[in-house]
Formats: structure tokens, C-alpha cells, sequence
């Protein structure tokens, strides 16, 4: 560095970038590992069921398993369409 | 009974085999009965950090096979009568690895060493599944780099579901971060994660962090630790590894940049 570096706008900062990046990217991987392999299929299968009585979209079934000190909770969130 | 300590990482090229030589020699060095165990069937290359290659005659598939006895196959290092090596076979792949056969070789080396070393190929497939799946330890080796992050959470997570302390429920892996190819002048002008970033991120205890030094290909090239180099800073920081590995407080050095002074910045020294 010499005495010229001083006058130049200063360099964005890549690490936090990285930091940022890893950190979203962490917390995705941690969130997939502690839930059960069958999830995912059960969540499938609860779909099917409730296509057949209302059309909607798999993204709008969110299913999630919660565990705290001595029970797990399942969550089954739906989103209904609109009527009409 | 030994302690085995896994050396793993997931990403490759990130310092595996380089770690286990130097922590293993310097468990040695303190007088600890120790042997280093290539797991990287078909790719081995800790007998040519060890500078041992033109001493393999039987490998570890070899006595996983009973082509061979245990005796045979462990290579005693020239610079330490503590220090034992079981290279991996170079002919075959990783499928010569078996869960019984790797139990009967680590229980029988259990009887006479204090510390086993299971160096991990890279990757997360049968190979690195089976050097991890009976440690009591493991050092997880990053960079401070985001896909090596990225991969030693992966990794933790392997540990944490897939070794046998995790499938019998025993007391957990106990997990080490050892921070490798650390460059203090980079993270300073914000162009390297640091330290506390990779710590924050992976939430396990750090080990060591070792700094990026010449000193590590040169000890390749000679095939001697890095350890063993003790005027390297790399070599240092190895050794202050092993002590917090044996429960000491070390305190952690070269992890700040040097100060330059006024005029050097002035002049724009190096």
C-alpha cells in the first residue's frame, strides 16, 4: 500500500459477502438435516388427498415438523384459492 | 483404549492429509503411542507427506483381506518410535472397505496405541462415511473460503447422524474446527473470512488456525511434516493445535496481521 492507495475509493468488502452468503445458505442446509427422512413423501401423499377435494398447487401445502423438550409438532398449513 | 480422531472436511484440497501428519507426529512427539491411518483407498497419499512411500510393501486392504497381519503393514516413522503408519492400497477402490473389517483393525490397533488418526478422503460417499463412523473425535479442516464452509457443515451433519456414536445414541462426536491456509493480512482488508466468521457460521470449538505458509510445500517436498519444522509458523501453530487437543490453553497466534509501521505503509513496503 502506498501513499497513491489512500486517494482511491475503498474496495467493497468480499468477506461479508461471504459471511452473508454462508450464513443464509448454512441455516438452509441445518433446516433440511433435522427433519425425518419421511417428510417429504408424507408431504406428497397429503397433497394427493386434498386435490381431490380442492384444486391447489403444491407450493401452497407447507408442511413442518417442530420439535421442542418432549413433543414434536407437525404443522399442515394449506393455502385455500379464492372462491369463485 | 485409543481415542479415534477422524480428520475430515468434506471438500477436498483443503489440508486432510497435511493435518493428520502434523497432529499425529505431534502427539508423538509428546510421547503419545500414535498411528495415522490413510483411508484414501485407491488415492493414498499420506505415506508421501510422511516420507515413507518407498517403504510400503502390505496396505490396509491387505489386512482388512488377511493378505497380510497388522505388524506387517504398520510402518514405524524414522524420526519417532511413538509414530505408526497404515497406508492405504493404491490398486483399489473404496468398496475393499467393510464396516467389520474396519472394526477389527481399529480394535486390535486399540490395544496398543493411546491415539488413532483416521486421515479422510474428501467427498461424502462410502470412504469418507467409513473413516468417520467410529471416531470418538473429529477435526473438521476449513478454509476460510465459502464452499469449504459449506462442506464442513455438511459434514457436521454426517457426524452428527451417521457415526456410531450418533446411531446409539452415546455421547456425540466431540467436533474440533481447525482453520487451515489462514492469510491474517487478507481478513484485515476484508477480502478473507475471518476467524470468528467461520467459527460464528459452523458453531463448533476451534482448535487451531493455521497460518497460509511456504513452510507447508516445503515439508512436502521433503516429505517431513510440517511439525517437525519448528522455526515455521505453520509448524508452531500445529504444535499449539495438539496441546489444546490434549486440554491445554494455548493462546492463539498468527491470527492478527503484523503492524506496519508509518513510514513502511508510506513507502508502500511489503
Amino acid at each position: 500500500m502506498s501513499i497513491f492507495d489512500y486517494f482511491k475509493t475503498k474496495k467493497t468488502n468480499s468477506a461479508s459477502l461471504a459471511r452473508e452468503r454462508l450464513q443464509v445458505i448454512v441455516a438452509h442446509q441445518r433446516g433440511q438435516r433435522t427433519q425425518p427422512s419421511y417428510l417429504p413423501q408424507m408431504q406428497e401423499e397429503i397433497i394427493e388427498v386434498i386435490k381431490k377435494y380442492i384444486s391447489i398447487d403444491n407450493d401452497q401445502v407447507k408442511v413442518t415438523l417442530d420439535n421442542s423438550d418432549n413433543c414434536s409438532i407437525l404443522e399442515l398449513n394449506v393455502t385455500l384459492p379464492d372462491k369463485g | 483404549m485409543a481415542e479415534i480422531i477422524v480428520v475430515t472436511s468434506g471438500k477436498g484440497g483443503v489440508g486432510k492429509t497435511t493435518t493428520s501428519a502434523a497432529i499425529g507426529s505431534g502427539l508423538a512427539l509428546r510421547g503419545h503411542k500414535t498411528v495415522i491411518i490413510d483411508f484414501d483407498v485407491g488415492l493414498r497419499n499420506l505415506d508421501l507427506i510422511m516420507g515413507c512411500e518407498r517403504r510400503v510393501v502390505y496396505d490396509f486392504v491387505n489386512v482388512l483381506n488377511k493378505e497380510a497381519n497388522l505388524n506387517q503393514a504398520l510402518i514405524k516413522d524414522k524420526r519417532n518410535d511413538n509414530l505408526f503408519i497404515l497406508p492405504a492400497s493404491q490398486t483399489r477402490d473404496k468398496d475393499a472397505l467393510t464396516q467389520e473389517g474396519v472394526q477389527s483393525i481399529l480394535t486390535e490397533l486399540s490395544e496398543s496405541f493411546e491415539y488413532i488418526i483416521c486421515d479422510s478422503p474428501a467427498g461424502i460417499e462410502k470412504g469418507a462415511q467409513m473413516a468417520l463412523y467410529y471416531a470418538d473425535q473429529a477435526i473438521v479442516v476449513t478454509n476460510p473460503e465459502v464452499s469449504s464452509v459449506r462442506d464442513s457443515d455438511r459434514i457436521l451433519g454426517i457426524l452428527q447422524s451417521k457415526s456410531l456414536r450418533a446411531e446409539t445414541a452415546a455421547e456425540p462426536v466431540k467436533e474440533h474446527l481447525l482453520l487451515t491456509r489462514y492469510n491474517p493480512v487478507r481478513v484485515e482488508e476484508g477480502e478473507m473470512l475471518s476467524v470468528k466468521d467461520v467459527e460464528d457460521i459452523l458453531a463448533i470449538p476451534l482448535l487451531g488456525v493455521i497460518p497460509e505458509s511456504e513452510a507447508v510445500l516445503k515439508a512436502s517436498n521433503q516429505g517431513e511434516p510440517v511439525i517437525f519444522d519448528e522455526a515455521a509458523d505453520a509448524g508452531k501453530a500445529y504444535s499449539d493445535a495438539v496441546g489444546r487437543l490434549l486440554g491445554d490453553t494455548v493462546e492463539f497466534r498468527f491470527v492478527e496481521a503484523d503492524k506496519k509501521g508509518f513510514l513502511k505503509r508510506l513507502l508502500g513496503a511489503k
